[in-house]
């Protein structure tokens, strides 16, 4: 028998997609039945009463959450996100309900031993409820209460070698997409440097000592599974400068039909026979490639990297062996100042294992001198870049201006020219001056 | 309920305290095949809807099977999945970066007792706990928010629209039939967790209302001059107010200025703005992250507000349903949702899905608001 009446939520289980509201009644079951005999270290009823108030806020069409407290383990200013309800007295259950966001592995893959002594922690000592992952990539262990904060962080870290996330103004946990681990598009490792920089930032995750959030993400190609260019202030996007390699043989067996298009992407439609002038050399944004006399070329100086035609034939064509990695800064969501994508600062840096990743990290840690010093309380980087002028980033970051860095020149000549730039310098004469022109 | 020590002394927080020791190593979660193979990897098929096999150059092959799910999960649910990992894939298991879980095997012969294993398992409400699919040109997984399961800023919920949404959109997480992948997103509030604005079509919780002022309490809950400097178009100012015969510090909302951000709410519990019949749904489409053939692109607004209708927000994804079918009948092939609208004009687009143009959807909102402006005389009747 449930506790609370849902016949709102109650709508949600039915329809094929996987229902939260049946996964929650099971939970509940679960631990009402106990079968484990687990000692719970926070209410028995939590999911029912969770249950309950999401049922309030689906009849009365607002949240009942409030503010985090500050809450938190001993040390760490991040990691932790305090929840206490609006109607403790309803749903005692979810009175205190806070969240602790685990950092998860590079790349999430999981072994089942880790997975299943996770799960008896988190029955044990929290709501046995998760988010596999937080937006941001953590594993979010949902809801718990204050006193069981330092023991699930002492379980962790003693039991699991396993630390938290970033909350707050520090650096947030860093993500990255699967890369070389599974697939043949990424230019870098991008899990070993997602992890190395993680581990060589622990202080900026857990202290918070910035202006605001701030955030990496690593894409391995250009196709940006972990959307790093929309969203993270510092995005890491693997390229390469040389030639697309091309397969000529698997080219041919595109266009006899032999092989499936955008590796079978398209197989729910009769879009009729593969088009290789039409789909690749046509759609190309640059008009970089031909295809004559059975042979593909691509003036490769011309080409831009969009990844289409590696899309739509990857068993002919791979992105070349020359790779890096470009650097754009400053993407963000858009409160306050509206959305800002990512803008290119580093067209293309060596992501070098072997020195530790230094030549990217002298990047990011210029970055941050820069937004320390200059970055008011709650602005993201992209807002100061806004705000001062992207050629600031570049003065702060040492990197020459190129025109890379510009979709196009500037539309004014407003130049604020500095008094070393122009000839002579700006002090002057004006009496020497009245000799030639009278008032 | 008595409480047991994990082994933390709280009378010595610091004895034998382990800090700054970040996440495990990712490398002691590859399965074998992943490990071996890692950085050789040559080509890669999808087999069916959520099959994928990738190539090695030594010869080896890995089949990954994908499966949508809720991102809100229960133990119970992971430990199910871990019994499923366990029994076919050697005990590893991954997840995406938009909730899917992928199971992977290292042979074509484990691949379809793997899919029958996964597809027959159902909640006992009667929805599938692991449909297969998400792959290539359809829709996979909804990434989303916290919504009112546990946010304090939300204007709409995000588990319930996610679930209502993928329910409509399921025939289209089992097929590959749209012009080009289309990814769905949503976040409850505009602060984005989810960073929904580069999304096919992104579900955004709005509120309508400005913050009401709780005078009473305002000045003993709240930093006031955060609270004023919280705000983006200086809508707050400090504000002498007499409550019970007694003159307190407060503040008082510009309220024409409003753009409804909530950011005066986060810093300050004693403007709360969500409403029932204020708070509810922006629907944007076109944006896109990938820099494929054209470069990423924001989502625009296409319906300013649709109502908050728990349990399965109709309008919401009817609304969304139409967009896919019209843009799936009118696209070309690779072309993504926002480049179909840019080509055939966003004239066309409001012409073809039917949906009303308001002034609401005109920008006026700083700098970029004058480069979505026409300044051309090409445009369609």
């Amino acid at each position: 028998m449930a506790k609370h009446e849902t016949p709102l939520l109650d709508q949600l289980e039915s329809g094929p997609w996987p229902s939260f509201v049946s996964d929650m009644k099971q939970e509940a079951e679960s631990r009402a039945k106990n079968a484990n005999n687990v000692d719970f270290q926070v209410p028995v009823d939590v999911v029912d009463d969770l249950m309950g108030i999401l049922e309030l806020s689906f009849k009365d069409g607002t949240t009942h959450w409030k503010h985090g407290g500050i809450v938190g383990v001993f040390g760490y200013g991040g990691g932790v996100i305090g929840r206490y309800c609006d109607q403790p007295e309803k749903f005692p259950g979810v009175a205190h309900f806070h969240t602790m966001r685990v950092n998860q592995p590079s790349g999430k893959f999981y072994t089942t031993d880790y997975l299943k002594k996770l799960c008896d922690l988190w029955e044990f000592r929290g709501s046995g409820l998760t988010n596999m992952h937080g937006s941001t990539g953590d594993i979010i262990l949902l809801g718990t209460v204050t006193k069981q904060l330092e023991e699930v962080f002492f379980e962790l870290t003693h039991n699991f070698n396993q630390d938290l996330g970033g909350s707050g103004s520090n650096l947030r946990t860093p993500s990255d997409c699967i890369g070389q681990a599974r697939c043949e598009y990424a230019c870098y490792d991008t899990q070993d440097l997602c992890h190395t920089l993680t581990l060589d930032y622990q202080d900026e995750l857990h202290r918070p000592a910035f202006p605001y959030k701030f955030k990496f993400k690593f894409d391995g190609c250009p196709n940006c599974c972990v959307a790093s260019i929309a969203r993270s202030d510092m995005s890491f996007i693997g390229t390469w400068k040389d030639e697309i390699r091309i397969d000529q043989d698997a080219v041919k067996a595109y266009v006899a039909g032999e092989i499936r298009p955008n590796a079978g992407g398209h197989q729910g439609r009769d879009w009729g026979p593969f088009d290789i002038q039409k789909e690749v050399i046509g759609l190309c944004p640059t008009e970089c490639m031909r295809y004559e006399n059975g042979k593909l070329e691509i003036n490769n100086k011309e080409c831009t990297r969009c990844m289409h035609c590696i899309n739509t034939m990857p068993r002919a064509l791979r992105p070349g062996k020359q790779t890096g990695c470009s650097i754009l800064c400053g993407a963000k969501a858009p409160i306050l100042d509206g959305a800002q994508m990512g803008s290119l600062l580093v067209p293309f840096v060596e992501v070098n294992k072997e020195s530790g990743y230094q030549e990217i990290k002298d990047v990011i840690e210029a970055v941050w001198d820069y937004w320390m010093e200059e970055g008011k309380n709650r602005e993201r980087l992209g807002e100061l870049m806004k705000r001062q002028g992207f050629q600031k980033l570049l003065e702060a970051t040492g990197i020459p201006a190129m025109p890379q860095h510009v979709q196009e020149p500037r539309h004014n000549p407003y130049i604020f020219w500095k008094e070393e730039e122009v000839e002579g310098g700006w002090e002057r004469d004006v009496v020497e001056y009245r000799k030639n022109h009278l008032r | 309920m008595a409480f047991i020590s994990s082994g933390y002394d709280p009378e010595n927080p610091m004895k034998d305290r382990i800090t700054d020791i970040g996440p495990r190593h990712y490398s002691e979660f590859y399965p074998p095949v992943i490990k071996e193979n890692k950085g050789k990897w040559l080509y890669h098929e999808l087999l069916s809807p959520g099959v994928t096999v990738h190539v090695s150059e030594t010869g080896d092959e890995v089949y990954t099977v994908k499966v949508g799910g809720a991102r809100l999960m229960s133990v119970t649910l992971i430990r199910e999945i871990c019994e499923i990992a366990d029994k076919h894939c050697d005990g590893y298991v991954r997840w995406t970066t938009r909730n899917n879980v992928e199971f992977m095997v290292d042979s074509k012969d484990k691949v379809q007792p793997l899919v029958n294993d996964l597809e027959s398992r159902k909640f006992a409400g009667g929805s599938y706990k692991f449909p297969v699919g998400g792959t290539g040109a359809g829709i996979t997984n909804i990434v989303h928010t916290q919504g009112w399961i546990h946010c304090h800023t939300p204007a709409t919920d995000a588990s319930g629209p996610v679930k209502a949404t993928m329910d409509v959109l399921f025939d289209d997480f089992k097929d590959m039939r749209l012009p080009a992948h289309l990814r769905v997103s949503l976040a409850c509030c505009l602060n984005m967790c989810g960073a929904v604005h580069c999304s096919d079509i992104a579900i955004l919780g709005f509120h309508r209302k400005p913050p009401m002022v709780d005078h009473e309490y305002l000045d003993k809950m709240c930093e006031i001059p955060l609270a004023i400097s919280a705000c983006p178009t200086a809508a707050i100012k400090p504000k002498k107010v007499e409550v019970d015969g007694k003159t307190l510090n407060s503040v008082e909302v510009n309220q024409n200025r409003c753009m409804f951000c909530g950011n005066c709410y986060t810093m300050c519990p004693c403007l709360p703005l969500s409403d029932k019949e204020g708070d509810g749904i922006v629907i944007m489409v076109g944006g896109k992250v990938s820099n494929r053939i054209s470069a990423p692109k924001f989502s625009k607004v296409a319906v300013a507000f649709l109502p908050n209708e728990a349990p399965r927000w109709g309008q919401t994804t009817a609304m969304i349903k139409n967009i896919v079918d019209v843009y799936a009948a009118d696209a070309r092939k690779y072309e993504r949702l926002g480049e179909w609208a840019e080509r055939i004009g966003w004239e066309r687009f409001f012409d073809k899905t039917g949906i009303e143009f308001t002034h609401h959807l005109i920008d006026d909102f700083r700098d970029p608001a004058y480069y979505t402006w026409r300044q051309t005389t090409q445009f369609k009747f």
